[in-house]
């Protein structure tokens, strides 16, 4: 085994904040959403707003980081290694055997990881945001002309529905953070930007 | 810029019109003064000095310097008791309406006339109708009940008579207050907090919580404070209320000048530091989260008024009535049955300012219950706002051959009042008859009734205003208001349902998959 630099100070940053921030948009969202009372409707509403201002100067950060440093070809999807890997999580993990793909820095992303997490990039985040924005300026929709093209339930919607598979996305996510050996690899290689892989025969 | 039109508003409101004038109560207006800053003092002129025999020879005594007061005041509706409605183009006013709690003036002016502002409606203690009334009688124009500041002067007989000194009221006229504008507002409907459910004896004196306006300790504001007088003519209107004010803060010389709306003073944004409030304001009224509830000054009002049950007689034969544990009366052989309640939910609902009133003399409508005024409004229609309502309800007499409402004669000596009498038909007849309404069948049954109250006073400070989850929540008070979506209120149910299994599936299949792991984890090291 060997320790490979992956995850720049920027990514880790970005990562955990995002994390963070989804975290409790979550569940300020759904209180929001009549879900349950966590914190008060009111407190949720003003934490589900600076939050979401939080998240998108976040994400507008990482999307210049991603094109200035050409990290965003990481996502670009392919099917080669795609099945192995899938069978490797179906199969192979449970008698031990190698993960069959090898994280560099310039391919930090499993095949399958790529798919999740384009999808969670391309539709799940800019739904959740779009939505998020139109919703908060319901308002102005008159004076901006949208008032005839947009309905609140159309828009909210939307956005609860994007809640709900960045929900599922962030639970599936939690757990594959821990699928690997030692247990905590992920956690700490997201935390220190090391992830040990195995050498190259 | 806000704090600054405040303060132009506020200047003119206690330099001009409102207040700052013969404030007898020796509390300090807006500006800290105290005392009468009034220019006149009356008590000072020969001419009030009297003695007086009876109100109108005050009444001429005031129009010899106030020469116009009393054309003013007979231009009002407080004087003609008509209105008519530009827009539905329907004739209102007390003269023309009918309510759901006593019905019309019409026949029963013995009683009903006490709240007029003029003398001689029962010339030598007997009533006379509308029809023989002289509405054009100047020294008829009660200037006494609206500028008495002795709290001594009374016009109805019913009230133990002239027992106090006219030319001491007289001397002592001032500004109008909460007492002389709530002597006939506040017991509308026959009594104490009766008709409105936002008016009652509670605002005499009100506590910041209850009002926060006229908190007697603190703002101490008069009625004319908001509905802004001009030429007696008092601004603000039951019949046409202003539903959404577009002009807000109403700086003299810009505006119409008249102050019976929120955003006159507060203008469109009154919450500095809640931008998402001011939002709301465009859509709900003020009223609808300051005004929590009606009836909140620990008197009650009656939402409930069953005229049906009028006219049982006890097994002697004589008239009996039933009261509450609270001492309301809840069934009295002149009226019928009532239910009173205090801190009462209001209604809510879409409002635009129109409201239709059903006429006597209208055929009625085929819903039930009737509606006796009939307030429009939507979410579609952007002049409409979410406001906040006294919903009354009854029954009342109606002739069921010709489907109209009937005016009943219920109050006076004769021989046909229903209080006395308790014999329907023979009141009906009577009431009709005042109207000049030949078209009664004989027949009368009672019909279920509503009346709308929209409530814009006893306005609660922030503290005790309404929280977002009153309406924001499943069940929430907007519960009825539909065809828009309201966060916190409505939802997906399908998709709801699905989300929640869908992060159930992805919830379970990574527990199954990390119990696999530790199975084949655990088998393999054995
Ligand atoms: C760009 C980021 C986001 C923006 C701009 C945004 C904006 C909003 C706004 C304006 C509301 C309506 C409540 C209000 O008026 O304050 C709302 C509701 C909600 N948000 Fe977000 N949000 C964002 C991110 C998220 C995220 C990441 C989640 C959860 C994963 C989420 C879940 C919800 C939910 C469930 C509701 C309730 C929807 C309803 O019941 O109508 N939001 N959001």
């Amino acid at each position: 085994m060997k320790k490979v630099f992956i995850y720049s100070s920027f990514e880790r940053f970005w990562h955990w904040t995002q994390a963070a921030l989804i975290v409790m948009l979550m569940l300020s969202g759904f209180e929001i959403h009549g879900s349950y009372v966590l914190w008060g409707f009111e407190k949720s509403v003003q934490l589900h707003r600076h939050l979401a201002w939080g998240l998108i100067v976040l994400w507008a950060f990482a999307i210049f980081w991603h094109f200035t440093t050409g990290n965003w070809r990481q996502y670009i999807p392919t099917t080669q290694k795609l099945a192995e890997v899938a069978i490797y999580y179906t199969k192979g993990i449970f008698e031990h055997l190698p993960h069959p793909y090898k994280l560099t820095k310039l391919r930090k992303h499993n095949p399958l990881q790529r798919l999740a997490y384009l999808f969670f990039k391309l539709i799940i985040s800019p739904a959740t945001w779009i939505s998020g924005l139109l919703y908060m300026y319901f308002t102005e929709w008159t004076a901006w002309g949208l008032a005839g093209y947009l309905s609140l339930f159309w828009v909210a919607g939307i956005h609860t529905a994007a809640a709900f598979l960045m929900m599922a996305f962030f639970c599936g996510h939690v757990y594959m953070a821990f699928v690997c050996s030692p247990i905590t690899a992920h956690i700490r290689a997201m935390i220190t930007g090391y992830e040990e892989v195995e050498e190259d025969e | 810029m806000r704090t600054f039109f405040l303060l132009i508003v506020l200047a003119w409101m206690t330099t001009g019109t409102a207040f700052g004038a013969a404030d007898n109560s020796g509390s300090p207006d807006l500006f800290g003064r105290i005392g009468n800053t009034s220019s006149a003092d009356h008590h000072k002129l020969a001419i009030l000095q009297g003695p007086f025999k009876n109100g109108p020879q005050v009444t001429k005594v005031c129009l010899t310097c106030h020469t116009e007061s009393a054309k003013h005041v007979m231009a009002t509706k407080h004087w003609t008791w008509n209105f008519s409605n530009k827009v539905t183009g329907q004739n209102l006013g007390k003269l023309s309406v009918l309510n759901s709690f006593c019905g019309s003036p019409h026949s029963n002016w013995t009683v009903c006339s006490d709240c007029h502002v003029g003398y001689g409606w029962k010339p030598n203690g007997i009533p006379i109708d509308a029809r023989a009334y002289d509405f054009t009688n100047e020294s008829n124009v009660d200037c006494l009940v609206c500028h008495d500041t002795t709290g001594e002067y009374h016009k109805s007989p019913e009230d133990g008579g002239q027992v106090f000194d006219l030319a001491e009221v007289a001397m002592s006229v001032g500004r109008t207050s909460r007492k002389t504008c709530g002597k006939c507002h506040f017991f509308g409907g026959g009594g104490d907090g009766v008709k409105h459910g936002d008016m009652d004896s509670s605002l005499y004196s009100p506590n910041r919580s209850l009002d926060v306006h006229m908190h007697a300790g603190g703002l101490n504001f008069n009625c004319t404070t908001c509905h802004t007088t001009i030429g007696h003519q008092i601004a603000g209107s039951r019949y046409t209320p202003k539903a959404k004010d577009l002009h807000g803060i109403d700086v003299p010389g810009w505006t119409d000048a008249t102050r019976t709306s929120c955003e006159s003073c507060h203008g469109f944004t009154p919450h500095p530091k809640h931008p998402r409030l001011n939002n709301h304001a465009r859509r709900v009224a003020c009223q609808t989260c300051h005004i929590p509830f009606l009836a909140r000054g620990g008197k009650k009002t009656k939402i409930w008024w069953d005229w049906s049950t009028a006219t049982r007689l006890n097994s002697e034969g004589k008239p009996f009535s039933e009261k509450d544990a609270d001492g309301y009366e809840t069934y009295t052989s002149q009226k019928g049955t009532f239910r009173w309640a205090s801190q009462i939910v209001p209604e809510y609902f879409w409002f635009n300012g129109l409201i239709q009133y059903t006429l006597p003399g209208d055929p009625i409508a085929n819903e039930r219950p009737l509606k006796i005024n009939n307030i429009s409004g939507s979410y579609g229609d952007s002049g409409s706002r979410i406001w906040p309502f006294k919903v009354m309800q009854g029954k009342q007499a109606y002739d069921p051959v010709q489907h109209k409402l009937l005016i009943v004669h219920t109050a006076g000596d004769d021989d046909s009042a229903l209080w006395k009498h308790f014999n329907w038909d023979k009141a009906i007849k009577a009431g009709m008859a005042s109207v000049n309404d030949t078209s009664y069948s004989g027949k009368y049954d009672f019909v279920e009734t509503k009346m709308y109250w929209p409530a814009a006073h006893m306005v609660a400070p922030v503290a005790d205003a309404l929280k977002c989850t009153e309406c924001h929540s499943r069940n929430g008070r907007l519960a009825n208001l539909t065809g828009f979506y309201m966060p916190g209120r409505d939802r997906f149910p399908l998709m709801d349902t699905l989300g929640w299994i869908l992060v159930a599936i992805v919830s379970i299949g990574s527990l199954s998959h990390a119990a696999l792991r530790i199975y084949f984890d655990v088998k393999e090291r054995r």
